[in-house]
């Protein structure tokens, strides 16, 4: 009785604390942790067509190791990574500083239209694109034809990275921007004055001013879209039909995991696919930000 | 914090165990319902009289017709007709159905190519208890043959694509172009129209792997051997070849129009004489008619060209059948059956022939009417002869993989690189059956 009763007290007082944080964890648990676990235990399963549903422990991800064709899909979208993703936030941030600094005429024209391809949903944006992107019936078809030149295929499979890289540029300069932009708009107006009466240019003011102050933004704006690139299937995806020869099923590892999955069958295997992907953008990621902090 | 983590633990296992019930309900042999029982034509007309809901899955446009008249002549019975996609998405819809155990169609429209697949999934109902081999006379031998999986019927023919050769009479006309009939001759007239006119070509590809496999049909050649789990894939034999050879020097000399099927280009090119032939199945009018309305009366059918001068050699592209599903939505295989016999061996064929549909039964192929009407889209010519002699002189002894969907879908991965590079197509169509060949074996089939 003597061992029970201070057992009674704490289960007593530990179910209040969960009566506030239950239903919290039981959502949770549901929509956050079950999909992992249940994607870990996908991985270490292999289904075929002959032979049925067997453990295979950690086949799967040796498998995932020597695969080509997913270091391949790797490999492509680290380079769009690398190219892209510069690109694209140096002119977010160029514009947000132009819209920023009230020297613009008509602002507000600038920063709705610089953003409304933001709001274009990406399906669409890439069929638009892909109606430019067409040699012969297309922009670029028309544009051979009334030049007389022959530009080259946007689509052939050296061209279709940097096509797709241009389109993902296009849709998401503007909500990069407006990231950019509102970092830019809480910096106090008196330090810019106290800047000008030391003297400073309006460069001194953006380099010792504005980005230091939005470097956070910055760096938020940055881990968005490493994620994105990692993830990057949409447009890939609507631009197959019309190149079917330059983008491949492995074009990006997202694709990958869809093709294994729904054209394959081999859902295990894709489940494996998925989760490297979700552990080589976490690290990434994390240590993207790790830098972006230390800096500050 | 300790507590935190314990708790979080045993919801884990409580999760994991859920998922591992979950699969347990998927794994489940789906060969008990149906594979072996007898139902005899006497049940099927019962259970039609009786009546029920039956949910079916087809794209092909003449069953909405079909599903109108049955309900008319059994009106107890109520069928939902669902379009969930045209061929690879239905699939990938099905298989998502089958692999969840719920949700499954009673009856579903699946394509020659893609019924061994789903036949060896045991997602499909033999029908050998329904006594559909009783009905073997009444089905041209071509499409009775592609129901067939291990001598086991999964399904009733629907169609039948036996290739033809479509070709824009006015365009030959005009450069003085005679149509071919060897794939030589084509070779010939292809380089003669894109000289005469840089902006036409003899026909359009980008790599089709439905198409690729009907030539090499056609040519002679029998890439895919099936016996079992022991496969063969070898596009080195001497059917391939010669298409490889035939179709290399088209990509090479650039005569082939960069442009895919079924794409609005594909439709444009036809109507606007940049495309002056299509090699395809006998379906193909009913697209004439609806997407190509402008170019009506300037194209013309004729017998596919020959690999060898005078034979008369022609293959199948296309085609489906209807297959009764395991564990289907309504659960009444009867019924079901009832339907199928109905939409392909009963009245619905006329209603889907008078609809444009090409038939795969011999009372159709042979009747006098059907072999006499007129296509007003191709300037009055009786085009049915041309396919149902087509029909007649499909080249036996074709099979195509028991993973022909995956196969396919990787095609323009491998075999499409010569469309696009300097891989040669020979070089891609090495790479599309090693590719094919690492699946099957990844899938425990035994592929050389």
């Amino acid at each position: 009785m003597a061992v029970l009763q201070p057992a009674v007290a704490r289960r007593r007082r530990s179910w209040r604390g969960w009566q506030f944080v239950g239903p919290f964890m039981l959502i949770f648990a549901l929509v956050f942790l079950a999909p992992i676990v249940y994607s870990i235990y996908l991985s270490l399963y292999r289904n075929q067509l002959i032979g049925g549903n067997s453990f295979v422990g950690l086949d799967n991800y040796t498998r995932l190791f020597q695969d080509s064709q997913f270091w391949e899909s790797f490999g492509r979208v680290a380079i769009f990574l690398v190219v892209q993703v510069p690109i694209m936030l140096i002119l977010a941030l160029v514009v947000a500083l132009a819209i920023d600094s009230g020297r613009l005429y008509g602002k507000a024209f600038f920063r709705v239209s610089i953003f409304l391809p933001y709001a274009v949903p990406a399906v669409v944006a890439t069929l638009m694109w892909g109606f430019i992107y067409g040699d012969q019936f297309g922009l670029v078809g028309n544009i051979n034809d009334a030049f007389n030149i022959s530009l080259p295929n946007p689509l052939s499979p050296h061209l279709a990275l940097a096509s797709i890289g241009n389109i993902v540029t296009w849709e998401f300069i503007g909500y990069n921007m407006l990231i950019f932009y509102s970092a830019l708009r809480v910096i106090p107006g008196s330090l810019y004055e106290s800047a000008a009466l030391d003297g400073a240019g309006q460069f001194r003011i953006i380099r010792s001013i504005k980005l230091p102050a939005i470097r956070g933004a910055l760096s938020i704006a940055t881990i968005f879209s490493i994620i994105g690139s990692f993830q990057l299937f949409t447009e890939p995806v609507i631009l197959q039909p019309l190149a079917p020869n330059a983008i491949t099923t492995y074009f990006t590892p997202n694709l990958y995991a869809y093709q294994l999955s729904f054209s394959g069958q081999q859902y295990n295997y894709a489940a494996t696919v998925a989760i490297i992907m979700g552990i080589i953008t976490m690290v990434i990621a994390y240590v993207v930000q790790l830098r972006g902090n230390r800096e500050s | 914090m300790s507590k935190l983590l314990k708790v979080g633990a045993a919801a884990t296992a409580a999760l994991l165990s859920l998922g591992l019930a979950a699969c347990g309900g998927g794994d489940d042999d789906s060969s008990s319902s149906g594979s072996s029982s007898t139902v005899s034509d006497a049940d099927v007309t019962a259970a039609l009289e009786k009546g029920g809901n039956l949910t079916v899955w087809a794209w092909e446009p003449t069953l909405k017709n079909v599903v109108t008249e049955f309900q008319k002549k059994y009106p107890n019975v109520k069928v939902d007709l669902v379009n969930a996609g045209t061929g690879n998405d239905q699939y990938t819809a099905l298989q998502n159905a089958v692999a969840a155990g719920k949700g499954i169609p009673d009856v579903a429209q699946i394509e020659y190519y893609a019924l061994p697949q789903f036949a060896l999934g045991k997602s499909l109902t033999d029908l050998t208890g329904f006594g559909a081999e009783n009905l073997k006379a009444d089905f041209a031998p071509g499409p009775w043959n592609s129901v067939h999986s291990s001598n086991v019927a999964y399904g009733l023919p629907m169609d039948s694509g036996p290739m033809a050769l479509y070709y824009n009479k006015n365009v030959f006309d005009k450069y003085g172009i005679k149509v071919p009939t060897t794939w030589d001759e084509y070779l010939d007239a292809a380089r003669k129209l894109h000289k005469a006119d840089p902006k036409a070509y003899i026909t359009n590809d980008t790599g089709d792997a439905g198409f690729t496999t009907s030539m090499i049909w056609q040519a002679g050649g029998k890439p895919y051997t099936v016996d079992g789990t022991n496969v063969t894939i070898n596009f080195s034999d001497e059917g391939s070849k010669k298409f490889e050879q035939v179709w290399q020097t088209l990509i090479t000399e650039k005569l082939i129009a960069p442009i895919s099927s079924w794409s609005d280009q594909w439709f444009q090119g036809m109507q606007n004489d940049t495309i002056a032939t299509i090699a395809t199945g006998a379906w193909m009018p009913a697209n004439f008619v609806s997407s190509a309305p402008a170019a009506s009366g300037k194209w013309r059918v004729a017998d596919m060209p020959q690999w060898t001068a005078g034979a008369n050699a022609s293959a199948e592209n296309g085609g489906s059948a209807l297959s009764l599903m395991n564990k289907g939505l309504n659960n009444n295989q009867a019924l079901a059956y009832g339907f199928t016999k109905f939409a392909n061996d009963g009245d619905g064929v006329q209603i889907r022939v008078d609809g444009g549909a090409f038939p795969a039964t011999t009372k159709q192929l042979s009747d006098s009417k059907f072999l006499n009407s007129e296509f007003k889209y191709f300037g009055g010519q009786k085009a049915n002869e041309i396919f149902a002699k087509s029909s007649q002189n499909v080249v036996t002894g074709w099979t195509y993989l028991p993973f022909q969907v995956y196969s396919n879908s990787i095609f323009n991965d491998t075999a499409g690189k010569a469309y696009v590079s300097s891989t040669t197509l020979a070089d891609g169509l090495k790479a599309w059956q090693d590719q094919s060949a690492k699946y099957g074996n990844e899938q425990g089939f035994t592929v050389k």
